[in-house]
C-alpha cells in the first residue's frame, strides 16, 4: 500500500491525470442507472469536499457546519425555479452568490474565535439554518418536507431523467472546480492560507491580512458548496432541510481529513472511502455506520496525515523523508 | 408565576446539560480534544440503566425505587471503563498527531457507539419501568409547582458537581489534573504520571455522563438512540458557553442553556427554542470569545 502510493506519487502527474479523466468519462458507460447515480453522488461529494478543503485543508479553520451552505444553494435554486420559473442552469450563479454572501455574513463576526470555539459556532449555524428551514421562515421553504417538483436542467434537448447526463454535467463542473482550486493552491492567496494554517501569529507578523484571508476561504468554500447544492436540486428534484443536518457536515469534514487535509487527490480518495464504498456496501445495512466508524479510527491511527496527504502536510508530520523530491520543473 | 415555573423546569434541564458538559470540559482540559464520543457514552448510560433496572426488577420485584441505587453504580463503572477503553484505543495513539486526526477518531468512535446501540436495542423508543420514580408535586404558591423528581434531580446534580469541584481543587489527583491541563511536558517533569491522570479524567467524565444518562432517562421516562447526538450537542454547547476546559464554566453554561431554552420555548415559541439557544451562544462568543468564564489565553508568541 505504502509502496504503491509512493510509486503513484513519483509518476509523471500528467499520466495519472489523463488516466483519471479517461476513467471518469468511460466508467459510467457499461454501468446501470443505479451505479451511474452512485458515480454522480461521488462527484457531488468530491465537489463538496473540494469546497470544504479550502476552509479546513488550506486555511486550517474548523468548519463543521458546511452543509448549511450546500442546503442554502439548493434552496436558492429551488425557490428561483419554483416561484420565478428561472431555468435551473441559470439559477447556478445565484446559488453561488447567495451561499457565498451567507458565508460572508455568518463568518464575519466570528473570525476572531480560536479553533474549537469557531468549530462549535459553525455547528450552531448549521443547525440554525436547518431549523429555520424546518420552521418554514416566510412560509416559502416548505417546512420539514422541503420543496419538491424542481425542474431538471434543460440543455441540448437531452433526456435529463437519465442519471448519466447529470454525471457528465457534474464532471464538467468538477473539472472547472479542480482547475480553479489547483490554481488557488499555488497562488499568493493559497500560500497565505497555508501560512495562516501553520502559524497565524507569524503570518500576521509577515504582513498577511489574516482576517481577509480567512474570510476569503470561507466565502469561496461556501459559494462552491452552494453550487453543489444547486446541482443536487437539479438531479433529485426534491430537497429537504435534512441537507443541512450535522451528519452531512460531519461526512464532508471526514472526506477532507481522511483523504488528507489540503490535498486534492486526498479529497477524491476520502470521498471513495466515505461515500462510494458505504454505498456499495448497502447490504451491510445496520452495521454500516459501525464499520465506517471503525475504519475512521483505524485509518487515523495508522495514517494520521490522511490517505493521500499533500506533501507539505506529510513533511510537517514526519520530517524530511527519504523520498527524493521530484524535479522542480513539475512543481508549478 | 409562570416565570418561576419555567425557571424551575429550566434549571432541571440545565442540571442535565451541566453533568454532561462536565465530561466534555474535563477531557478538553487535559487533551484539548472535543470528545465527540461523550454524547454516545452518555446515551449508553441510559441504555445500560434500562437493562440493569429490567433485570433487577425481574429478579427482585419488591425492590422498587431502591433498585435504582445499585444500577446507577454498575452503570457508572461500566461507562467509565468504556471511556477508559476509548481513550486507550482511539485517542492515546493520536496524542502527537495534530488536531484534525483525533477529531476524526472521536467521530468514528461516536459512529460505532451509536450504531452499536441501534443494533443491540433497536431504533424504537425505549421506556423505563414505571412506578419506581417519585411522582408527587409540591406547590410553591401561585400556580408554580416543583415535582419531587425535579428536587431529587437538582439535589443529586448539585451534590455531584460540588463533590467534583472539591475533588479537582483540593485533592492531589485534582491538582495533577489541573497541572496536566496546563502543560503535559512540564507536568511530567514535576513527577506526574500524565497517562494515568488522563485515564482518570476518562474515568470521571464518562462515569458522570453514564449517571447523567440514567437520570435523564428516569426523568423523561423514554428515549431513543438519537439521544446521544441531540443531548450531547446541547451539552457541548453548554460547555463552550461557559468556557471549555473550565469546570465551573460547564456548570454555569449548562444551567444557563437550560434556562434560556425553557424560557424561549415558553415565551416565544417551542419551535424556535433551539434557534434561540444557538443564537445566544453565538452572541456570547462574539463578545466573549472564550466563553463566559474562560480565561483569556494569550496566543503563543
Amino acid at each position: 500500500m505504502e509502496k504503491l502510493l509512493m510509486r503513484l506519487r513519483q509518476m509523471n502527474p500528467l499520466w495519472w491525470q489523463i488516466g483519471l479523466i479517461a476513467l471518469a468519462i468511460l466508467l459510467p458507460l457499461p454501468l446501470g442507472n443505479y451505479y451511474r447515480s452512485v458515480l454522480w453522488r461521488t462527484g457531488l461529494y468530491v465537489m463538496l469536499g473540494l469546497s470544504l478543503n479550502i476552509v479546513v485543508g488550506y486555511a486550517g479553520l474548523f468548519q463543521l457546519g458546511h452543509a448549511a451552505f450546500y442546503a442554502l444553494g439548493a434552496y436558492t435554486a429551488a425557490l428561483l425555479n419554483l416561484y420565478l420559473d428561472v431555468p435551473l442552469l441559470l439559477t447556478l450563479p445565484a446559488s453561488i452568490i447567495v451561499a457565498a454572501l451567507c458565508g460572508y455574513l455568518i463568518t464575519r463576526p466570528i473570525l476572531h474565535l480560536r479553533g474549537d470555539y469557531l468549530c462549535i459556532v459553525t455547528i450552531a449555524f448549521g443547525e440554525v439554518v436547518r431549523l429555520v428551514l424546518v420552521n418554514n421562515l416566510f412560509g416559502i421553504t416548505g417546512g420539514a418536507n422541503g420543496l419538491s417538483g424542481i425542474d431538471r436542467p434543460v440543455l441540448f434537448g437531452l433526456d435529463w431523467r437519465q442519471p448519466i447526463y447529470h454525471y457528465y454535467l457534474m464532471l464538467v463542473f468538477l473539472g472547472v472546480t479542480i482547475f480553479i482550486v489547483q490554481r488557488l493552491e499555488h497562488s499568493r492567496l493559497g500560500r497565505a492560507w497555508m501560512y495562516v494554517r501553520e502559524d497565524e501569529v507569524a503570518a500576521e507578523a509577515m504582513g498577511v491580512d489574516t482576517t481577509r484571508v480567512k474570510l476569503l476561504a470561507f466565502v469561496l468554500g461556501s459559494g462552491w458548496a452552494g453550487l453543489a447544492g444547486a446541482l443536487y436540486a437539479g438531479k433529485i428534484t426534491v430537497i429537504s432541510p435534512d441537507m443541512s443536518k450535522f451528519m452531512e457536515s460531519v461526512i464532508m469534514f471526514c472526506i477532507v481529513v481522511l483523504g488528507g487535509a489540503g490535498s486534492i487527490p486526498g479529497v477524491l480518495v476520502g470521498t471513495l472511502g466515505m461515500i462510494t464504498l458505504p454505498e456499495l456496501f448497502r447490504p451491510l445495512k445496520d452495521w454500516r455506520d459501525a464499520w465506517l466508524g471503525f475504519a475512521m479510527v483505524t485509518m487515523m491511527i495508522l495514517r494520521p496525515e490522511g490517505l493521500w496527504p499533500s506533501r507539505r502536510v506529510q513533511l510537517e508530520m514526519h520530517g524530511v523523508q527519504e523520498e527524493s523530491l521530484p524535479t522542480p520543473t513539475k512543481e508549478d | 408565576m409562570q416565570f418561576i415555573q419555567q425557571l424551575i423546569n429550566g434549571l432541571t434541564i440545565g442540571a442535565f446539560y451541566s453533568l454532561v458538559a462536565l465530561g466534555y470540559t474535563m477531557v478538553y482540559g487535559v487533551l484539548k480534544l472535543i470528545n465527540f464520543a461523550h454524547g454516545d457514552l452518555f446515551m449508553w448510560g441510559a441504555y445500560l440503566g434500562l437493562t440493569g433496572l429490567n433485570v433487577l426488577l425481574a429478579l427482585l420485584p419488591q425492590a422498587g425505587a431502591w433498585a435504582i441505587l445499585p444500577v446507577v453504580i454498575i452503570v457508572m463503572i461500566t461507562v467509565a471503563l468504556a471511556g477508559v477503553l476509548v481513550e486507550r484505543v482511539a485517542y492515546r495513539p493520536l496524542r502527537t498527531a495534530g488536531r484534525l486526526a483525533p477529531v476524526i477518531s472521536a467521530l468514528g468512535v461516536a459512529f460505532i457507539l451509536e450504531s452499536l446501540a441501534r443494533n443491540v436495542y433497536g431504533a424504537s423508543w425505549k421506556t423505563y419501568p414505571t412506578g419506581i420514580t417519585p411522582t408527587g408535586r409540591i406547590a410553591l404558591g401561585g400556580s408554580a409547582r416543583v415535582s419531587v423528581m425535579q428536587i431529587v434531580v437538582l439535589v443529586v446534580s448539585f451534590l455531584i458537581m460540588g463533590a467534583l469541584y472539591l475533588f479537582v481543587q483540593r485533592t492531589r489527583t485534582g491538582t495533577a489534573m489541573r497541572a496536566v491541563s496546563l502543560n503535559h511536558d512540564i507536568s511530567r517533569l514535576m513527577g506526574i504520571d500524565v497517562d494515568r491522570i488522563i485515564a482518570s479524567v476518562f474515568v470521571i467524565g464518562p462515569g458522570l455522563g453514564g449517571v447523567a444518562g440514567m437520570i435523564v432517562a428516569l426523568y423523561y421516562g423514554s428515549f431513543d438512540f438519537t439521544l446521544g447526538w441531540t443531548f450531547g450537542l446541547k451539552a457541548f454547547i453548554a460547555a463552550i458557553m461557559g468556557g471549555i476546559g473550565n469546570i465551573p464554566g460547564a456548570m454555569l453554561g449548562g444551567m444557563l442553556l437550560g434556562i434560556i431554552e425553557t424560557l424561549g420555548a415558553g415565551y416565544i415559541s417551542p419551535q424556535w427554542k433551539d434557534v434561540i439557544a444557538y443564537v445566544i451562544l453565538i452572541i456570547i462568543l462574539i463578545f466573549r470569545p472564550t466563553g463566559l468564564l474562560g480565561e483569556r489565553v494569550a496566543e503563543k508568541l
